[in-house]
Parts: C-alpha cells; sequence; structure tokens
C-alpha cells in the first residue's frame, strides 16, 4: 500500500484514505461567458496526462477530509512531494536532477 | 400457539418515542480481546476557524486541540482533531455540548450528531490487532499514542478512532454502519487472538 503525505495532517497515511480528485492548478476563467467555446473546452476538457510528473488534487477524504496537491510520477506511481491547495507549484522538485 | 400470541401482542404494543440506540447491549468477548457497543452519548460537529477557538474552549470547558490526530478530555467530555477546522465533540457525562456552543457568538457551526452516531469499545491486549484487521493506519503506541484520534477507515466504513488507553480503543461509526462495523471487529477479534 502506497503512503501518502498529507500536508495538513502532517504526517504519512495509508493511500486507502486518500481519492484521487483530478489535475491541479487549472485556474477557472473569470469571466465564464464571454469564453469562446473553444477556451471553454480547453478548460473544461482538456488534460495534460502526461507521462511522467504531474500535479494533481488529492483529498484525504477519510482523514482531515482536505484537498491538497500531489506531484507523482505516472511511471513510477511514485509521490514525489505533496503540498496545501493554494500553494503555488513548487519551483524545484525534490531529487530532480535538473 | 403460544408464540403466535405473543406475536401479536408485541404487535399490539402502542408507539413510543423511547431511543433505541443501534445494537444496544451488543457485546463479544473474544481471548484478548473484549468488543462492545458503548452506552448513548451526547456529540456534535463542530466547525470554527482559529479565530474562535478561545471562546468555543471555554464555553466548552476544554481546550479544542490544534495538533493533528490529538484529542483533549476533560469531565466526561473529549474533543477529537478531525481537520483543520473541524472537531468531533462526545460527552459521556450528559450534558449537551450544543447547548454550550449555543452561547458563543463567535463564528462556529455546531451541529448535533448524537443520534446518528455510536460508539463501540475495543479493549484488551488484542484491541490495535482487532482494529488493524480493517484499519491500515500504524497503531503502534509510537504512532499512535494514547489520546490520538484520527477519521480513518474500517474495511468499507469510515470511522473515528480515538485510543482512550493502551489497549483500548473507541470506534465511533455512523449508526446505519454500525451492523457492518461491529460485525467485522467481531470476526477481527476471534482471529486477533490467534
Amino acid at each position: 500500500m502506497l503512503l501518502i503525505r498529507c500536508p495538513y495532517c502532517e504526517e504519512e497515511r495509508p493511500e486507502l484514505e486518500f481519492r484521487n480528485a483530478g489535475e491541479a492548478h487549472i485556474a477557472r476563467p473569470t469571466n465564464i461567458a464571454a469564453e469562446s467555446d473553444d477556451d471553454f473546452e480547453k478548460f473544461f476538457f482538456i488534460r495534460a496526462n502526461p507521462k511522467g510528473v504531474i500535479y494533481e488534487r488529492w483529498r484525504h477524504i477519510h482523514g482531515c477530509a482536505r484537498f491538497f496537491n500531489a506531484v507523482r510520477d505516472t511511471v513510477t506511481d511514485k509521490f514525489v512531494m505533496t503540498y496545501k491547495a493554494g500553494e503555488p507549484k513548487p519551483a524545484k522538485l525534490p531529487g530532480a536532477s535538473k | 400457539m403460544a408464540k403466535a400470541a405473543a406475536k401479536t401482542k408485541a404487535a399490539a404494543a402502542p408507539a413510543s418515542v423511547e431511543r433505541r440506540p443501534a445494537l444496544a447491549g451488543r457485546a463479544l468477548s473474544a481471548p484478548g480481546v473484549k468488543v462492545e457497543m458503548l452506552p448513548p452519548a451526547e456529540r456534535i460537529s463542530l466547525r470554527a476557524p482559529e479565530a474562535s477557538l478561545a471562546a468555543l474552549s471555554k464555553a466548552l470547558g476544554l481546550t479544542l486541540p490544534t495538533k493533528p490526530k490529538t484529542s483533549a478530555t476533560k469531565d466526561g467530555r473529549t474533543a477529537l482533531w478531525l481537520g483543520p477546522d473541524e472537531w468531533m465533540i462526545i460527552d459521556e457525562a450528559g450534558n449537551d455540548p450544543l447547548a454550550d456552543c449555543a452561547k458563543v457568538t463567535a463564528l462556529h457551526s455546531a451541529v448535533g450528531i448524537s443520534h446518528r452516531n455510536v460508539g463501540i469499545s475495543v479493549a484488551g491486549p488484542a484491541a490495535a490487532a482487532t482494529v488493524n484487521s480493517g484499519c491500515p493506519q500504524d497503531l503502534s503506541l509510537e504512532a499512535f499514542p494514547v489520546g490520538a484520534a484520527s477519521r480513518t477507515i474500517l474495511g468499507k466504513s469510515e470511522i473515528v478512532l480515538l485510543r482512550i488507553a493502551a489497549d483500548a480503543f473507541r470506534v465511533e461509526c455512523w449508526r446505519s454502519f454500525s451492523d457492518y462495523v461491529f460485525t467485522l471487529l467481531s470476526e477481527a477479534a476471534g482471529d486477533a487472538a490467534n
């Protein structure tokens, strides 16, 4: 079982307590009524789905119930780091060579 | 014949508003651990920002814990940290924490959940092994000391777990899940002894 660090509980918890909540850092348009259909489609449906490092929202649903962000590698399924919701994308990932 | 007569008599019993807690009185003893339903208690779900904590703590008569996975107990009343702005208050002394919170003018939300939840006691040397049968958390005394409290899962059901002693836990679950939770713990109690 994976252990995921919850930034609010400040410790690693078993993955069964968590739920994935899709890609992180997707900004909602400020004026959604003025969005063109193409832009709305990009915002609403189109996700990066990369092979490698992905920034995701996760929710500690069976714990503190908080949403937070996690950096995960989709190839190894390893969690690189987690940080609180609302915090900016980390500029440098721990253990990154570049 | 007598059986049929008894059945008719039971059906004719007048409607009552008497409170019947789920699975009241059920208990199971296995070598090394005892699982039993706890008597009814007053409970509230409390949500509040940091600025309201001092006023709420004063009204409730105990200091609301702010550290993750901790609890505070005083005079039969326990406050469990569930989230950064969320607590569960359990009062076993018969006082109503909802009434205490009603006097507080500071911003907060207090919801009575006394009848939503039931408490199950798991006590004995094999208590941790019994709970661990369905709960994936590390329940060693280093990781989950006495007084530690956490919302977590037990099998397919969400529970709130509180360690009241080195070898005793209080498992809080929704009453509709209580049959599942109690049965799972009972089965686990038999296995934990081996």
